[in-house]
């Protein structure tokens, strides 16, 4: 019946988030969480196990106050304009982070917070390459990422 | 929901959290798409919108919630699923244009874009682009 629980939780939360609650809504939402649920069955996506899913309100923490720093920052290059002279560069990160799902939320850290962009994995070598705006030194930002993200991910996801 | 109309009903601490909000993230966009257009090179150019889908939405999404939750004195939080949707959709877009400019720049062998990883990871490839 739900093969996905978290994700029928979630769609119905989002459903009456939208539409307000109400009874009527309440049953439609979980008639489309359900149907949803299904439809995302008969793709068969490997099922993410998070062990240590209490960790993650930590991981959102850094995040957010990461990406407010890095918005000041990048704000501040830009603002500049001509003035100032930056160095952008590319970066390889050689990876020990595996699960699909822990990679894609590491993209989304890096791609989210301005400054670096996630460029691609090479999943062969299990590098990724992402270029940052304002590159002062390569192995401050490979300790970056795998210190302050990777770690904590593995943490979660391993 | 005419809550619009009752705009001038809003608390000045509330009018004031409002605006703070609403300016740091239309200032944010304003000051990521200048950026945009500025930047020399491509790889530079995609870190500028980051700003506008970061604390551009943030912002602009805060401002929302407090603007509608006091006024219809009732939690409002849709707003933090456009957060979300955006947050987590960046990413595809943006892998999807540097891996196409990346994909380009390999193939006509342009200057400053690092090769293609090689099966072992090779460190301190990084070409860097002095910008102006």
């Amino acid at each position: 019946m739900l093969p996905y629980p978290l994700l029928s939780a979630s769609l119905v939360i989002m459903w009456l988030a939208l539409n307000g609650f109400s009874l009527g809504h309440l049953i439609l939402g979980c008639v489309v969480a359900v149907f949803a649920s299904w439809g995302m069955a008969s793709l068969r996506p490997a099922k993410p196990r998070m062990p240590k899913w209490y960790l993650l309100p930590k991981l959102v923490g850094i995040v957010l106050y990461d990406i407010v720093r890095s918005n000041i920052a990048v704000a501040a290059i830009l603002v500049a304009g001509r003035g100032r002279r930056f160095r952008s560069g590319f970066v390889t990160i050689p990876l020990d982070l595996q699960n699909p799902t822990a990679l894609a939320v590491l993209a989304v850290v890096v791609t989210s917070t301005p400054g670096t962009a996630w460029l691609e994995y090479n999943s062969l070598s299990r590098t990724v390459l992402i270029h940052v705006l304002d590159l002062v030194d390569e192995a401050e930002w490979q300790a970056l990422i795998k210190g302050r993200y990777e770690a904590l991910l593995m943490e979660i996801f391993e | 929901m005419s809550t619009i109309e009752h705009a001038g009903d809003l608390p000045a601490w509330a009018a004031l959290a409002v605006s703070f909000f609403l300016v740091i993230g239309a200032s944010l966009a304003l000051i990521g798409t200048i950026g945009f257009v500025r930047l020399p090179t491509f790889y530079e150019r995609i870190h500028a919108p980051t700003l506008g889908t970061s604390w551009g939405t943030g912002g602009i999404v805060m401002a929302s919630m407090i603007f509608f939750t006091v006024l219809s004195t009732r939690p409002v939080v849709h707003e933090i699923l456009i957060g979300i949707f955006v947050t987590v959709t960046t990413p595809v877009t943006l892998m999807l244009l540097a891996r196409a400019a990346l994909h380009r720049d390999r193939a006509e062998g342009n200057p400053g874009v690092p090769r293609e990883a090689p099966a072992q990871a090779e460190e301190g490839e990084g070409e860097a682009v002095t910008a102006e």
